[in-house]
């Protein structure tokens, strides 16, 4: 049961957070649920439970091989977060630390989540859980942001119901009893009626696609990362889309099951590959270098699927391109925030030159640039090469070229935005720059250290780690 | 006991082409309250004795569909003081055409799906697939907030309707969560279509467009 507490802990940090009176110190439960968060995280991965077959919520190997990493980035964003928020003062948190803190809960339990309408409740609630957080500069544009993202993720939302009820259906049909555990389905097997099965693959790819940002259902993503705080950034970029990429694989190893896995990594391959391609394209005529992560993280999301789509070797890759992801993703968003802060604007017509005025954020950008673009020795050139590799060990050879032609073009347009507001002559802008924005300690520590994780996974990955990725593995394709 | 299903289920499906061709907001809100009404009662013409949590799911079902959801929209319409008028980015006449396009498609995918034994003679797949594509096309064929709230709900029904074909095996408590979950969606939706009345002074989302490449 103690896994269950890795939902409890934050739900009620963020009740006691919502009753804490002081505006100044009620970010400081942020850090400290966010330490206990981590600790029972890589508690439960180094001694795992006993899931039990049928339970609604276990840390199985899945959980296990995805959880930590959204904990460690959580701990650097709620790091940041305390003089982040202390910076503005202007703005009430008594909503948004509650949101932050329900919304880690929340994902804990859409990881752990063992049942199909379970998984969709969690999920859900996931989203609505991070409204206020992207709203909290309280702009026009946020709330044009918040809008989309809404309507956008809410009909996204909406389908997976329906391909959850077609998937239930299925269950039924094909003489279930009602079971829907993910374990229960899997049983089932060749027993689930094949077509009702097709339809609820591409309802809920269609859903949880939009949720991880996968092309052409990412059209929220910009907007929502370009308005959010840096933490809510970093947080949807690296924890909320590992939430929908979780619900995917475990649907796709129900589909599998049935029979049509075939099918299914088909589709992923696919829509892999076209997120890559529209990201890079987008990332060739970005300005605005919030937005510029933002269809980063689209590429990142195509870079899972194409693993998930390749199996084996690939998926495994996944799971590494997972941490490294969060990790790296984490270190930018900050970053940029940073960068946002202190420069007042965030296109390339606004800013340049940031070198001089917040020069160790400015390194920190760059540094984050070449790790989250597959350079050695940062972890994400180790994931896409095992990739890649294993696209051409399965005979993948030309998704493997394209994939390789998009990174290329996703290298240049993200290099061209972060070295023009890198270099150059300040200038200054029509805002004045925030008086207040020191580059203290506790602004540059946490994406330090999340870069030097993500180095750490590079160099050195942990056995412990290998060991969960690949029994989530095992666990999602049992007969290889 | 499936006629009466199916007799509600078309008066549902009558009501989206009703929602597809209607001019004004006020009649669109009602539209959805009825037809959220309509789908609340079904549980109870389907289940063959009554119980408890049936009732209280029903009975919540239409109070929510049918009053909470339609005044927090009228309210907003009302304290937004907008045009009643829909200005349809996709016009009536296509919008109806596309809708009994889908509604037939609907019907004929249905027929072509298989179904348990007991499923064969209703109408629940077909309305079910019929509201989820009228509820699309409000959203991407409207422009205002409320409107795109409003094909939302219908959506939702859509979906509500292929819940029931699971009545039977879905646990009550993932039902609750579920219900849950749309009520608050709904009312988190009614806050930020209050935000950006304030912000934006308009509720037209054509006007929502700073954001873009």
């Amino acid at each position: 049961m103690k896994e269950l507490l890795l939902i409890l802990v934050p739900l009620v940090a963020a009740v006691l957070a919502a009753l804490w009176p002081n505006n100044r110190t009620r970010p400081w439960f942020l850090p400290v649920a966010g330490l206990v968060h981590t600790l029972l995280a890589f508690g439960l991965l180094l001694y795992p439970p006993e899931a039990p077959f049928h339970a609604w919520f276990g840390c199985d190997p899945l959980a296990r091989a995805m959880l930590p990493a959204v904990s460690l980035l959580f701990l650097g964003c709620s790091a940041y977060g305390v003089p982040y928020l202390q910076l503005r003062e202007e703005r009430s948190n008594r909503v948004f630390v509650p949101a932050f803190l329900a919304a880690l809960g929340l994902m804990s339990a859409a990881h752990m989540a063992r049942h199909l309408g379970v998984l969709w409740i969690a999920t859900e609630a996931v989203t609505l859980s991070s409204v206020p957080l992207l709203h909290f500069n309280n702009t026009p544009r946020a709330f044009e942001a918040t809008w989309k993202y809404l309507l956008v993720g809410g009909t996204g939302i909406a389908l997976s119901l329906l391909g959850s009820f077609c998937l239930g259906y299925a269950s039924l049909h094909g003489g279930g009893t009602g079971d829907l555990t993910f374990t229960g389905l899997m049983a089932q097997g060749a027993h689930l009626s094949r077509p009702w099965v097709l339809i609820a693959w591409v309802l809920l790819l269609i859903g949880y696609g939009t949720k991880m940002g996968l092309a052409p259902m990412h059209t929220w993503k910009p907007d929502a990362y370009g308005e959010a705080p840096g933490i809510v950034g970093a947080m949807l970029a690296g924890g909320v889309t590992t939430v929908a990429f979780t619900a995917v694989l475990r649907v796709r190893a129900v589909v599998e099951a049935a029979g049509a896995g075939m099918v299914a990594n088909r589709t992923l391959l696919v829509i892999g590959l076209f997120s890559t391609l529209v990201a890079a394209l987008f990332l060739l005529s970005a300005r605005d270098f919030k937005r510029m992560l933002a269809y980063s993280s689209v590429e990142h999301m195509g870079i899972l699927s194409l693993g998930a789509a390749l199996g084996g070797v690939g998926l495994w890759a996944a799971f590494f391109h997972v941490w490294n992801n969060s990790m790296t993703k984490g270190a930018l968003f900050l970053s940029a925030g940073n960068i946002r802060r202190a420069a007042g604007g965030r296109t390339v017509d606004e800013v340049s030159g940031m070198s001089v005025a917040t020069p160790r954020s400015a390194v920190l950008f760059v540094t984050g640039l070449f790790a989250v673009t597959a350079c050695p020795p940062f972890g994400p050139f180790f994931s896409e090469l095992l990739i890649v590799k294993s696209a051409f060990g399965t005979g993948h050879g030309w998704a493997a070229a394209f994939f390789l032609g998009c990174l290329l073009l996703a290298f240049f347009g993200l290099t061209r935005v972060v070295f023009a507001i890198v270099y150059g002559r300040p200038r200054q802008t029509a805002r004045k720059m925030d008086p207040r924005f020191r580059e203290t300690l506790a602004v540059i520590m946490p994406p330090v250290l999340l870069l030097l994780l993500s180095l750490w996974l590079g160099v050195a990955t942990p056995e412990v780690l290998r060991q969960s990725w690949t029994a989530a593995v095992q666990q999602l394709s049992p007969t290889p | 006991m499936n006629d009466w299903l199916n007799l509600l289920i078309g008066l549902a499906m009558g009501l989206n082409l009703v929602a597809l061709g209607t001019g004004r907001l006020p009649s669109l809100i009602r539209v959805a309250a009825v037809q959220g009404m309509v789908l609340g009662i079904m549980p109870l013409v389907i289940e063959h004795e009554l119980r408890v949590m049936v009732l209280v799911v029903a009975v919540a079902t239409v109070v929510v569909k049918g009053f909470v959801i339609p005044s927090l929209l009228r309210r907003a319409m009302r304290a937004a003081n907008i045009d009643r008028d829909l200005y349809p980015l996709i016009g009536f006449l296509p919008s109806l055409l596309l809708g009994a396009a889908g509604m037939i498609g609907a019907v004929v995918l249905a027929s072509w799906l298989p179904l348990l034994p007991e499923h064969h003679e209703s109408l629940l797949v077909a309305g079910s697939l019929a509201s989820v594509l009228t509820g699309l096309l409000l959203l991407v064929g409207r422009s205002k907030a409320i409107s795109q709230v409003c094909g939302y709900l219908i959506l939702e029904n859509g979906i509500y309707l292929f819940g029931l074909l699971l009545i039977h095996s879905v646990p009550l408590l993932v039902e609750g969560g579920i219900l849950l979950d749309m009520t608050v969606a709904i009312f988190v939706t009614g806050i930020i279509v209050d935000r950006i009345q304030r912000a934006f002074d308009s509720l037209d989302t054509r006007k929502l467009t700073v954001l873009r490449e």
